[in-house]
C-alpha cells in the first residue's frame, strides 16, 4: 500500500508543477518564447498575494482574486514594452532578455522582502486530509490538483472555443498569415502573456500555501514548469499535465527511495523522455 | 598575384597591445598590492569563461544556460585530484579540463537532439542533475563541501619561489599563482579563439550559424563542427573551473554549480560588450567589474542594476557597446573578416 500511496503523492504533486507549468505552455506554444522568468513570477505573485493577507488583512483566496488583475497587467506591460520587441527567429535575444528579468527580479524580491523564508497562512486548511479508503491524502494537494484541472479545462475552453483562442491557435501556427488575417500578432502576444500571468497567480497562491518560499527559490520551479512543457508536448495543454505528473511521480518515487534523491529523480525521468522522444508525449504544434 | 588576408593595421597595433600588456601584467605582482592582483584574477578568469560562451553562442549558435556543469564539475575533478590522489593542485588543474571533456561528450549526445529553446533548458537540467550527484560525494564533502587541506595549499608548485621572488605571505603567494595561470589561461584561450576564427574551421563555424542548410550544401559538417566547438568549449570551462576554485581552496556544490555566478553574469559580460565579437567580452568584463566595484556597498542592488541594464543593451543596442563603437567607427581590434590583396583592379575594360 505504500506504494500505492506514493503514486497518490506523486500525482496530486504533479498537479502543481502543472500550475507552474500551465502560463508557460501557453506563452511557448503560441510565441515560442522562452520565458526564463516565469519561476521568479511565480515568486513575485507569492509575495503579492502575501502582502494582500498581511498588510490588507485579506484571506489568501480573495487576496489572490485581487492580484490577479495586477499580474495580468504586468504581463501585458511586460509582452507589449518589452518582449514584443525581442521576439523573432533567434532565441538569444529574449532568452538574455528574460535572464536579465530573472536576475533583476530576484534580487528586487531580495532587498524588498530580505532572504527569509515566508508562507501564506492558509488557516485551518493546512493539515487537513481526507480518508480516501486505500489511502489518505491531504486536502490542500487535492485543492492544487483539482485546480490545476479546472485551469486547463478554461485555458482549452479558451484556446478552442473563443474568438481569442481562435487568435492564439493562428498566430502559433502561422503568425504571418494570421496578421494578413487581421490578427495583429502583438496584441494577441500581449493577451496571452496576461492570461499567462493570472495562472501564475494561482500557481503562486498554492505553491505559497503549501511550502515556505524566498526570492531565490524562482528557478528550480522553472525548471520544474519547463521540463512539465518539453515533456508535455509543444503547445498541449493535458499534456503539460502529463509532463506535471510524470515528473511529481518520479519526484515522490526518488523521495521514497532516498529523500535526497527526490529533485534528481524528476529531472532524469526528464531526460529519459527526451531521450525516447525529444518533441514530448503529445506535440501539437510543430516547432 | 593575389592573396586572402585577415591583417590590418588596427590588427597588428592591437597584436603589440596585447604583447605588452601581457609582459606588464606578467610583472605586475611585484608593484601591485593583493587586492589589485585578487580583482584582476577575478576579471581575468570572467573574461575566460565569457570568451568561452561567446564562442558557443556567438559564434557557434549552441546557447548553453547550463555551463556552470563545466566549471562545478572541473573545479571538483581537481578538488578529487588533491584530496583523493594526492594531486599538486597545479597538477591537479589539467584533471578538471578533461573531467569537463568527459562530461560533455554525454551531454552533447543528449543536448544535440534538441534544438534552440529546448537546447538550452535541456542543458541546463544537465547541469543541474550534475550538481545533485556530485552532491553525493560524501568523500568531497557531499552537500556542504569541503575545502583543501592544508598540507595541499601550503606547498603548491611555485609557491616557494613567489616568496622567495616578492616576499609575501603564503596565501598572497597562492594568489600571485593563480593570477598568473589566469592570465596565461585568458590569453591561450582568447587567442585559440581568434585563431579558430581565422582558419578554415571559423569559416565554417559562422557558415553553420548564419545557415545550417546553405552550409551544409557546400560541404560543411555542421554536426562534426558543433560537437568540436562544444568539446574545446567544456574543456576549456572545465580548466577554469578548476582555476578559480584552486584560488579559493574551498568547494560546495551550491558555489561550483551556481547558474548566476558561471553562467547568468557570464552571459551579460558577452550581450553588454558586443555578443558574436572578441572585443565584446572584454569591453563586457570591465563593465561589469566597475558596476560591482561601484555599487558593491548596495548589496543586491548591484545584481539587480546589472539585469537591468543587459535587458537595455538588447533592446537599444544589440550589438553591445562594442556593436556601437565598432559601428561608428568601423574599428576592428581582432579582425577575422577576409579581405583580398594584391590584385590591382583597374577601371573601365
Amino acid at each position: 500500500m505504500i506504494w500505492l500511496d506514493t503514486l497518490v503523492q506523486g500525482i496530486l504533486l504533479g498537479g502543481l508543477y502543472a500550475l507552474f507549468a500551465a502560463g508557460l505552455s501557453l506563452v511557448f506554444g503560441i510565441m515560442r518564447l522562452v520565458n526564463l522568468a516565469h519561476g521568479d513570477l511565480i515568486v513575485f505573485a507569492a509575495y503579492l498575494v502575501l502582502m494582500g493577507v498581511t498588510l490588507l488583512g485579506l484571506s489568501p483566496w480573495i487576496a489572490a482574486l485581487v492580484a490577479m488583475p495586477l499580474m495580468f497587467g504586468l504581463g501585458w506591460l511586460l509582452q507589449t514594452v518589452v518582449l514584443n520587441r525581442v521576439l523573432g527567429k533567434d532565441i538569444l535575444p529574449p532568452l538574455l532578455v528574460t535572464f536579465g528579468l530573472s536576475v533583476a527580479l530576484q534580487n528586487g524580491l531580495l532587498e524588498a522582502f530580505s532572504a527569509d523564508s515566508r508562507r501564506i497562512p492558509a488557516g485551518s486548511l493546512e493539515g487537513a486530509s481526507l480518508d480516501l479508503g486505500l489511502v489518505t491524502v491531504g486536502v490542500m494537494p487535492l485543492l492544487t490538483f483539482a485546480s490545476a484541472i479546472v485551469v486547463i479545462v478554461a485555458l482549452n475552453g479558451l484556446f478552442y472555443h473563443t474568438a481569442l483562442g481562435r487568435a492564439f491557435r493562428a498566430t502559433s501556427d502561422d503568425a504571418v498569415t494570421a496578421g494578413l488575417m487581421g490578427i495583429e500578432p502583438k496584441r494577441i502576444f500581449a493577451m496571452a502573456t496576461g492570461i499567462a500571468m493570472v495562472v501564475v497567480t494561482i500557481a503562486a497562491l498554492y505553491l505559497g500555501m503549501r511550502s515556505n518560499f524566498d526570492p531565490s527559490i524562482g528557478p528550480a520551479r522553472l525548471i520544474y514548469a519547463f521540463e512539465a512543457v518539453i515533456i508535455g508536448g509543444l503547445g498541449s495543454l493535458w499534456g503539460t499535465l502529463a509532463g506535471g505528473v510524470i515528473i511529481g511521480v518520479a519526484q515522490t518515487f526518488g523521495a521514497a527511495v532516498n529523500p535526497e534523491w527526490q529533485i534528481l529523480a524528476g529531472h532524469i525521468a526528464f531526460l529519459v523522455v527526451m531521450l525516447l522522444k525529444p518533441r514530448g508525449l503529445f506535440p501539437r504544434a510543430v516547432d | 598575384m593575389y592573396r586572402l588576408t585577415t591583417r590590418t593595421r588596427a590588427g597588428t597595433a592591437t597584436a603589440i597591445a596585447v604583447l605588452v600588456l601581457v609582459i606588464a601584467g606578467m610583472a605586475l605582482p611585484a608593484f601591485a598590492s593583493r587586492g589589485v592582483i585578487q580583482d584582476l584574477f577575478f576579471i581575468l578568469t570572467m573574461l575566460t569563461l565569457a570568451q568561452i560562451w561567446n564562442l558557443l553562442a556567438g559564434y557557434g549558435g549552441l546557447v548553453s544556460v547550463g555551463q556552470q556543469a563545466f566549471v562545478g564539475i572541473g573545479a571538483y575533478a581537481m578538488f578529487a585530484g588533491v584530496i583523493l590522489l594526492g594531486w599538486n593542485p597545479v597538477w591537479a588543474i589539467p584533471l578538471g579540463g578533461l573531467a569537463a571533456l568527459l562530461l560533455a561528450i554525454p551531454t552533447a549526445y543528449f543536448a544535440f537532439r534538441l534544438q534552440g529553446a529546448y537546447f538550452a533548458i535541456g542543458t541546463w537540467v544537465i547541469a543541474e542533475v550534475t550538481r545533485l550527484l556530485v552532491a553525493q560525494w560524501k568523500t568531497l564533502g557531499g552537500g556542504t563541501g569541503t575545502s583543501l587541506p592544508r598540507e595541499a595549499t601550503s606547498n603548491i608548485l611555485g609557491t616557494d619561489l613567489i616568496r622567495a621572488l616578492f616576499s609575501v605571505r603564503e596565501a598572497a603567494a597562492r594568489d600571485i599563482l593563480a593570477y598568473w595561470l589566469a592570465l596565461v589561461l585568458v590569453v591561450a584561450v582568447t587567442g585559440g579563439i581568434y585563431w579558430l576564427l581565422r582558419s578554415r574551421l571559423g569559416l565554417a563555424l559562422s557558415a553553420v550559424r548564419d545557415n545550417v542548410e546553405a552550409a551544409r550544401s557546400v560541404g560543411v559538417d555542421a554536426g562534426r563542427i558543433k560537437w568540436a566547438v562544444f568539446l574545446i568549449a567544456a574543456a576549456a570551462t572545465g580548466l577554469t573551473g578548476a582555476l578559480i576554485f584552486m584560488q579559493t581552496a574551498r568547494i560546495s556544490p551550491d558555489a561550483a554549480f551556481a547558474v548566476t555566478d558561471w553562467t547568468a553574469y557570464v552571459i551579460f559580460i558577452v550581450v553588454i560588450g558586443g555578443i558574436g565579437t572578441i572585443e565584446g567580452p572584454i569591453l563586457g568584463v570591465l563593465v561589469f567589474f566597475v558596476l560591482r566595484s561601484a555599487l558593491a556597498d548596495y548589496g543586491s542592488w548591484y545584481l539587480m542594476t546589472l539585469g537591468l541594464i543587459a535587458i537595455a543593451v538588447m533592446l537599444f543596442a544589440p550589438k553591445g557597446l562594442w556593436g556601437l563603437i565598432s559601428a561608428r567607427s568601423g574599428l576592428h581590434l581582432f579582425p577575422v573578416r577576409r579581405k583580398l590583396v594584391g590584385l590591382k583592379i583597374e577601371g573601365g575594360i
